[in-house]
C-alpha cells in the first residue's frame, strides 16, 4: 500500500521564522495518526501543507501519492476538518448536506443522512444555532460522507467540552472501523489521542522528534530510575530522551530496542502521555541549558 | 458550486431586485407623461420661438427627480463594490468557511470563478438595467438641460448609457480583490470605497477629456456663449464680459475651456471670471446711451472689433463613442483585477 503522507526534507518559513523544518516522515496507510506537540510547534503548518493550503519552502510533500489539492480528483480523496470546525452559519443542516452532495463526486448521501439523524441534528436548523459539539459533528459528517481515503483533522476538539469531545472521538472511531480510511489528527492534548491513535508523531519546536506506531514506541521506551549516574555511563544503544537528577537519584527516559537488564535500574513502562511529555521535556531542558550558557 | 453561490447570494440579489423593481415601476409610470409633456411643449414653443424658456421651465419642474435618479445610477456601482464585492471573500475568511469549501472536491480557482462570475454578472445586469432605464426616462430632460447638466457633463455622463455596467463590474472586482488582500470586511469596504471614489473622480477630470482629441475653434460672441456683458452705468472704464461654458451651434457640447481673445488674437482671460474688454464705454455702441435698445449693439461692436470666444470642447455627438471607450477602459481594468485575484488565490491566499 502507498503511504498516505510522505514528506522529504519538508520545511516552511514564515518570513524569517521556520514554522516547520527538516520534516521527513512517511506514514503508511491504514492508521489513525496522532500529531502532538505544544502550541506553535508546527502541527497546523504540517497539516496546512498536507491539505495544500501552503506551499513548502523547502522539500516536498505528497499525500496519497499526489500533490496536495493539486486537482479536484485529489481533493476528493482527502477530507479535511479545520480547526474550530467552521460551518456556514446561515445555511441549515440539510443545506450543508446538499452542499456536500453538490461539491463531491463520491458523496455518500445515505451515510450523511443517517449520521445526522443518529446525532439528533434537526435538518431544518441553521448551523449558526448549533452548539459547538453539534457544529463539530456536522463538519465531521461532511468530511466522512465525502468518503475520503484520508481524513485530516486539525485540533477538532480543542474548543469542545469534555463530553462533546468524547462523543466526537467516538463518532470518528466508529467511522474508521466501519469504513476503511486513514486519519491524521492533531491535538495538544495527548490524553485525547491515547485512546484512538495507533501511530504517533511528536512535533516540538517546528521539528519532528519521533514518529512511529504507538505499540512500537511504547515497547522501545522505558523509564529507568536508580542511584545517580551520568548519562555517558549508559550503554551506547540507549538513547536518552530525558533525564532528571536529584542528589542521589537519576531518572531517565531512554529509547532502546534491546531489553534493559541492568539490576541497578528500576524499569517502568511509560504511558503514551509520559512518552510525549519526555520528548517535550527534552526540548525545554535543551532550552534551559542554552539560556544558562548564554547567561555565563 | 453554482447552487452554493446562489444560496449565499440570493438574499442580497432579492433585495437588489426589489429596489430595481421599485425604481423601474416609478420610471415606467412617470416616463410616458414626461415624454408627452416634452413633445407638446416643443410644438407649442416652436410656434412662437420661445423654446429656450420652455426648456428652462420644463427642466426646473423635474430637476429634483432628475438629480435623484442620476444619483442612484452613480451610487449603484459603488454600493455593489462595497456590499457585494468586498464581503464576497472576506466573509468566508472571517468565518473560516473557506476551509470548509476549499476541502470539498472543487478547486479554489473554480470556486472563485463561479462566485465572481455569478455575482459579477448580477452586478452588471443591475447597473445596466438601472442605467438604461434612467437613460430612457430622462431623455426629454437631457434634451432640455442646461450645459452644466447636459449628457456630456461629467456628472450626467456617468449616469447614462452603458458606462454604469463598466463601473459596476470594476467596483465589484475591486471590492473582491481588496477583500482578498485586506482579509477583513470593514477595512476592505472602506478601502474599496476610497479607491473607487478616487478613480471615479480621476476619470472625468484627467482621462475622459482626452479619450478623443478635443475640438478647438473660435466663435463670434453672441447670446449662446456670453453669460453677461456689463457696461458701467456712469460711463468710463472697461466693459465687463462673462463667457458661458457653451459654444454656439453645438448645443450640449462638453466645453473643456473657453477663453476670450482680443483683436490681436491674444487671450485676455474670461475662462474663470469676468474679462475686462477695452472698448469705449463713454460713447458709441457700448456706452449706456448707445446701447439703449439692449446690449446687442455692443455685442455687434465687439465682434466687429475682433473679440472672439476660443473654446476647446467635446461635441455632443461623441456621447456614444465616449460611452463605449470608457466602458472598454473599465472592462480592461476589471479583467486585470480578475486575473490578479485568480493569481492571488492560487499562490498567496491560505
Amino acid at each position: 500500500m502507498t503511504s498516505v503522507l510522505d514528506a522529504q526534507g519538508l520545511g516552511k518559513k514564515y518570513g524569517r521564522r521556520w514554522g516547520l523544518r527538516e520534516c521527513t516522515i512517511d506514514i503508511p496507510a491504514g492508521h489513525v495518526v496522532g500529531l502532538v506537540g505544544p502550541n506553535g510547534a508546527g502541527k497546523t503548518t504540517l497539516l496546512k501543507l498536507a491539505s495544500g493550503r501552503l506551499e513548502p519552502t523547502t522539500g516536498a510533500i505528497t499525500v496519497l501519492g499526489g500533490r496536495p489539492a493539486g486537482t479536484p480528483a485529489q481533493l476528493a480523496r482527502v477530507g479535511f476538518v479545520a480547526q474550530d470546525t467552521p460551518v456556514y452559519a446561515g445555511l441549515t443542516v440539510a443545506e450543508h448536506l446538499r452542499l456536500g452532495a453538490r461539491l463531491n463526486p463520491r458523496w455518500d448521501a445515505t451515510r450523511a443522512r443517517e449520521r445526522v439523524a443518529r446525532l439528533g441534528l434537526v435538518p431544518t436548523q441553521r448551523a449558526g444555532r448549533l452548539s459547538g459539539g453539534q457544529r463539530a459533528q456536522l463538519a465531521l459528517t461532511l468530511g466522512l460522507a465525502k468518503r475520503p481515503e484520508l481524513l485530516i483533522l486539525d485540533e477538532p476538539v480543542a474548543s469542545l467540552d469534555p463530553l462533546a469531545r468524547r462523543e466526537f472521538m467516538q463518532g470518528l472511531m466508529e467511522a474508521t472501523v466501519e469504513h476503511e480510511f486513514s486519519v491524521v489528527l492533531s491535538s495538544h492534548l495527548v490524553s485525547e489521542l491515547e485512546r484512538v491513535c495507533d501511530y504517533l508523531i511528536v512535533l516540538v519546536d517546528s521539528r519532528v522528534r519521533v514518529a512511529g506506531e504507538t505499540d512500537k514506541l511504547l515497547a522501545t521506551h522505558h523509564r529507568l530510575s536508580g542511584p545517580r549516574r551520568d548519562p555517558d555511563r549508559l550503554p551506547a544503544d540507549q538513547h536518552v530522551i530525558s533525564a532528571r537528577h536529584t542528589d542521589r537519584q537519576s531518572t531517565y527516559v531512554v529509547r532502546t530496542d534491546a531489553p534493559v537488564h541492568d539490576p541497578a535500574w528500576t524499569v517502568t513502562q511509560l504511558s503514551l502521555e509520559d512518552l510525549v511529555l519526555a520528548y517535550m521535556d527534552q526540548h525545554t531542558a535543551a532550552n534551559r541549558r542554552a539560556t544558562l550558557e548564554a547567561r555565563r | 458550486m453554482i447552487w452554493l453561490t446562489w444560496r449565499q447570494f440570493r438574499g442580497s440579489a432579492a433585495m437588489m431586485a426589489a429596489l430595481l423593481a421599485v425604481l423601474a415601476a416609478a420610471l415606467a409610470v412617470t416616463g410616458p407623461d414626461l415624454a408627452s409633456g416634452y413633445s407638446a411643449g416643443i410644438t407649442d414653443c416652436a410656434r412662437d420661438n420661445t423654446c429656450d424658456r420652455f426648456y428652462d421651465q420644463f427642466f426646473d419642474e423635474y430637476q429634483l427627480p432628475f438629480m435623484a435618479v442620476s444619483l442612484v445610477v452613480l451610487l449603484l456601482p459603488a454600493l455593489v463594490g462595497l456590499f457585494w464585492g468586498a464581503p464576497l471573500i472576506t466573509r468566508e475568511l472571517e468565518a473560516g468557511t473557506h476551509l470548509l469549501v476549499w476541502n470539498q472536491s472543487v478547486s479554489r480557482g473554480r470556486w472563485l470563478a463561479v462566485k465572481l462570475g455569478l455575482t459579477g454578472l448580477a452586478a452588471m445586469a443591475a447597473a445596466g438595467l438601472c442605467g438604461l432605464a434612467v437613460t430612457w426616462w430622462s431623455d426629454p430632460l437631457d434634451r432640455s438641460a442646461s450645459e452644466n447638466l447636459a449628457l456630456m457633463a461629467p456628472l450626467v455622463f456617468g449616469a447614462r448609457g452603458i458606462a454604469p455596467i463598466g463601473y459596476a463590474a470594476f467596483a465589484f472586482v475591486l471590492g473582491v480583490t481588496v477583500g482578498m488582500l485586506v482579509r477583513r470586511t470593514l477595512p476592505a469596504m472602506a478601502l474599496t470605497l476610497a479607491v473607487f471614489a478616487a478613480i471615479q473622480l480621476a476619470m472625468p477630470l484627467l482621462v475622459r477629456p482626452h479619450l478623443m482629441p478635443p475640438v478647438t475653434s473660435t466663435f463670434e460672441l453672441g447670446e449662446a456663449n456670453v453669460e453677461h456683458l456689463g457696461v458701467p452705468r456712469d460711463g468710463g472704464g472697461p466693459a465687463r464680459l462673462l463667457l458661458r461654458s457653451a459654444v454656439p451651434g453645438h448645443a450640449g457640447a462638453w466645453v473643456l475651456s473657453s477663453e476670450l481673445i482680443g483683436p490681436s488674437g491674444r487671450d485676455i482671460g474670461g475662462s474663470d471670471g469676468e474679462a475686462a474688454v477695452q472698448v469705449s464705454t463713454t460713447s458709441g455702441p457700448c456706452s449706456p446711451a448707445g446701447s439703449a435698445p439692449g446690449q446687442d449693439t455692443c455685442m455687434v461692436e465687439l465682434n466687429r472689433l475682433g473679440y472672439r470666444q476660443q473654446a476647446t470642447y467635446q461635441p455632443l455627438d461623441r456621447f456614444w463613442p465616449f460611452q463605449w471607450i470608457e466602458t472598454g477602459i473599465y472592462a480592461l481594468l476589471t479583467l486585470g483585477l480578475t486575473w490578479f485575484s485568480f493569481w492571488w488565490i492560487r499562490r498567496r491566499l491560505s
